[in-house]
């Protein structure tokens, strides 16, 4: 069970599920942006995750890097088949990842960037909510090749996890901007929390209800032993989150409704894992099928071994540097 | 969306489209980084305010470089697999992990310590913040190292065997990274980095000396440009010459197009211009030195230096893009060292701060680095066809699955939405240099202002000030 291909699978996993929440919290705060109309919030805002920002987008290069390096045949049909969403989310991130600066660098045209931040980030969040529920309904393979149209990815459940990705990122960046701001922002951004917790609860189950009537591997894995012990498990634990969330914002609590909604996507993540096993790509592509030859497994492995801790480890250093509360008047702008 | 074309041309256009945005801004983020990297020194070594007025002045600069090299790479690393995606299956074992390795040992780190060298410094002091600006600098050149390590695999593969499924697999990874081409192409492209980014700081300095001549600021940042153009451009002039020599051995078809020969030459001519026509196969026009291209290449007046037409038509690369992208690129290198050794001597002189030519001169080859960094990688690249893998691995034989019409809609995306976006960021750069940097001190101020010169030097030198 332990072959490197395994391993790797878990160091995939692990980035993307690092980047959803990462930068997850990030897009949501763009997400959120039309909401706070004040300039002085916006600046705050930009400023809570200016310094991290950056940091968090590189787990999705390495999500997409890494997958080139130890699952080249899943990158080389995956990407193909989810073309039109990757272009717009790579686009929807240029205008997000450029406005950090850009809104700083001019008044007259600021207004722009903002737009640009906001609706860049809710492109972003979209698109990787429609490349998750198209993976999840499967996706067409022949002769180590897509072999679908480039609009299969389209259908109602993709944007139904579309939309449950962009809820769930703005409940992850009002629960961080809960954690990062006071007064008046603050207790906006907890409203906010309420509300996009139980649109993603709701979405949540909704997916969760859909899913496992797209395939029968999903419906067997669901409702069959042993695994049924785990997703029996999955939504307990969920509501474990759902209560932490509701509890902390209505006490006024700072750090348990931003760990609560994180707990929320670790655990609906491990729910795909569950249903995804042994398969990359869902019905199509198993990990050993798609894995790259040993000699590269163990060549990157020996790197991730060492590095990720090192890396874990500074930018845990960079969270705790910029730790506490926002202050309006600092930034270097 | 298609215009008529295939899906190869357009995957092909978008891919050079988006990689010259992309390998302009890192260019210039590997120099900047460095450079901010010595302000920073300088400034807790000497506590000159100057250096620190201008760490942050380039600070600015740096940042939004630095955001457009991030969001422009980001889109290099999905576009392997949504347009190449036949040759990410084929090359993902061993080209995969050295970018792997890129994303691991260089991103996260420039990332991770980005914030704390922008925002940080009171909060961490003075000790860390230099430390995180190293680490930033240092993960700008190793991310440099992995990733031309993979360019140049492409180029000179070396180190792999090819199992049934037509992937390449590794068989000895040190032979893989240090490819024939890698040293030459590392050290080649570095230095076209670091005189880009010399280029860029000594134009805005000489703009403004223009302006005012007294300005502390602009004294030492043209100063330290001018140094790094005078030692580094003959020494990049050096290693092109040797990277030249080592394509020559591994990819003479580019050699061929770059110089323009069709037909095999014993005490070849060194083509200076000319029209190179593929179809007709000859180069029109051409205006020739007898037997110096086989000196320049073979190091003797008789050595012979093999035409396009020694190679199959179907191996051949187009040659008037690498034959006029060369010509640029040495063009420019040629007035860098130019400009180089003009400010040796007006520095022997004593007119460095003075000599409005200079900084007209100086002024005008801001640009150059990227125009040159461009052209040259406009001539590797080209001059590599029809291979996407040398020799190995066509081009044609890379593409995704994927209807002409998506590359193509997707390829009018890019450019509208670059130009837009870079646009701006190159606006605000613009609009950032073109600001005066303040001298803190003020004491210059006092000296006679745009005066010949001679006698803010003396006060500076005074001051114990070496370094400008």
């Amino acid at each position: 069970m332990f072959e490197l291909s395994f391993i790797w699978a878990g160091i995939i996993a692990f980035a993307v599920l690092a980047y959803v929440v990462l930068d997850g919290f990030d897009l949501g705060v763009g997400i959120l942006f039309p909401f706070f109309a004040e300039q002085g919030d916006r600046n705050v805002m930009t400023n809570s995750v200016a310094p991290v920002w950056d940091g968090n987008e590189t787990w999705l290069v390495l999500g997409g890097g890494g997958l080139m390096a130890v699952f080249p045949l899943a990158y080389a049909t995956v990407l193909p088949a989810l073309y039109v969403p990757i272009i717009l989310m790579l686009l929807g991130l240029i205008f997000r990842g450029v406005a950090f600066e850009f809104r700083f660098r001019t008044k007259r045209w600021r207004p722009v960037w903002d737009w640009g931040f906001a609706i860049g980030s809710t492109t972003a969040a979209f698109m990787q909510g429609i490349a998750l529920g198209a993976l999840v309904q499967g996706i067409e393979i022949a002769d180590r090749k897509y072999a679908g149209g480039w609009w299969d990815w389209l259908t109602p459940f993709s944007i139904v996890t579309g939309v449950a990705v962009v809820v769930g990122y703005s409940l992850l960046g009002a629960t961080w901007l809960n954690l990062k701001t006071t007064g008046e922002l603050q207790a906006r951004a907890r409203r906010i929390s309420m509300i996009a917790g139980v649109g993603t609860l709701a979405l949540i189950g909704a997916v969760s209800l859909w899913t496992p009537f797209l395939e029968p591997i999903y419906f067997e894995r669901w409702f069959q032993w042993p695994t049924a012990f785990f997703s029996a498990f999955v939504p307990l634990l969920l509501a474990v989150c759902a209560f932490g969330l509701w509890h902390g914002l209505t006490t006024d609590k700072h750090l348990q409704p931003f760990l609560s909604a994180l707990g929320l996507f670790v655990l609906s993540f491990a729910g795909l894992g569950i249903s995804f096993y042994p398969y990359i790509v869902p019905g199509a592509l198993t990990i050993a099928e798609a894995a790259a030859p040993d000699a590269s497994l163990s060549f990157l492995l020996i790197g991730a071994a060492v590095l990720v801790p090192i890396i874990l480890a500074y930018t845990g250093y960079a969270y705790w540097v910029f730790r506490g509360k926002v202050d309006p008047n600092e930034g270097y702008h | 969306m298609s215009f008529g074309q295939s899906a190869e041309l357009l995957a092909r256009i978008q891919f050079a489209f988006t990689v010259s945005f992309h390998f302009i801004f890192p260019a210039f983020s590997i120099g900047l980084a460095s450079y901010l990297a010595v302000l920073n020194g300088l400034w807790l070594w000497k506590r000159d305010a100057t250096f620190l007025k201008l760490f942050d002045y380039w600070k600015t600069v740096f940042a939004i470089t630095f955001g457009m090299g991030v969001v422009s790479g980001i889109v290099m690393s999905y576009q392997f697999g949504t347009n190449w995606a036949a040759f990410s299956d084929k090359t993902g074992p061993v080209i995969g992990p050295l970018m792997g390795y890129e994303v691991l040992t260089a991103f996260f780190l420039e990332a991770g310590f980005l914030g704390i060298a922008l925002f940080g410094r009171k909060r961490v002091g003075n000790g860390l913040h230099m430390f995180a600006v190293a680490m930033v600098a240092v993960g700008t050149l190793i991310s440099a190292t992995w990733i031309l390590a993979a360019n140049s695999w492409m180029q000179t593969p070396a180190g792999y065997a090819i199992n049934d499924q037509g992937q390449f697999i590794p068989v000895d990874w040190w032979a893989i990274i240090f490819n024939p081409s890698f040293p030459y192409r590392l050290v080649h492209t570095v230095l076209a980095a670091f005189l880009t980014t010399a280029f860029a700081v000594g134009a805005v300095g000489a703009f403004h000396l223009l302006r005012d001549n007294s300005n502390r600021a602009a004294r030492v940042m043209f100063s330290m440009a001018m140094w790094m153009a005078a030692i580094v451009t003959p020494i990049q002039i050096f290693v092109g010459d040797q990277h030249g020599l080592n394509t020559l051995e591994h990819q003479p078809a580019k050699i061929a197009a770059m110089e323009g020969h069709y037909e095999t030459h014993v005490g070849a001519p060194l083509i200076l211009f000319g029209i190179p026509d593929d179809a007709a196969g000859e180069t029109k026009y051409a205006l020739e030195i007898p037997k110096l291209g086989s000196l320049i290449l073979g190091h003797s007046f008789d050595a012979e230096i093999k035409g396009l037409k020694a190679f199959p038509p179907d191996e051949r690369p187009p040659a008037f893009i690498p034959f006029w992208t060369f010509r640029i690129m040495v063009g420019l290198g040629v007035l860098m060292l130019v400009v180089g050794m003009w400010s040796l001597w007006a520095r022997f002189r004593k007119t460095l701060y003075s000599a409005t030519w200079l900084h007209r001169a100086a002024l005008l080859m801001g640009p150059s680095g990227f125009v040159a960094v461009l052209a040259g990688w406009y001539t590797t690249e080209v001059g590599r066809q029809p291979y996407t893998v040398y020799g190995l691995l066509r081009t044609s034989d890379s593409l995704s699955n994927i209807d002409a019409e998506a590359i193509g809609a997707s390829l009018v995306a890019f450019i509208l939405v670059y130009f837009v976006v870079f646009g701006a960021g190159v606006f605000y750069i613009l609009r950032h240099v073109a600001m005066t940097p303040e001298a803190e001190d003020g004491l210059l101020h006092e000296g006679p202002t745009r005066a010949a010169g001679i006698t803010p030097i003396q006060q500076l030198e005074a001051e114990g000030n070496p370094n400008v």
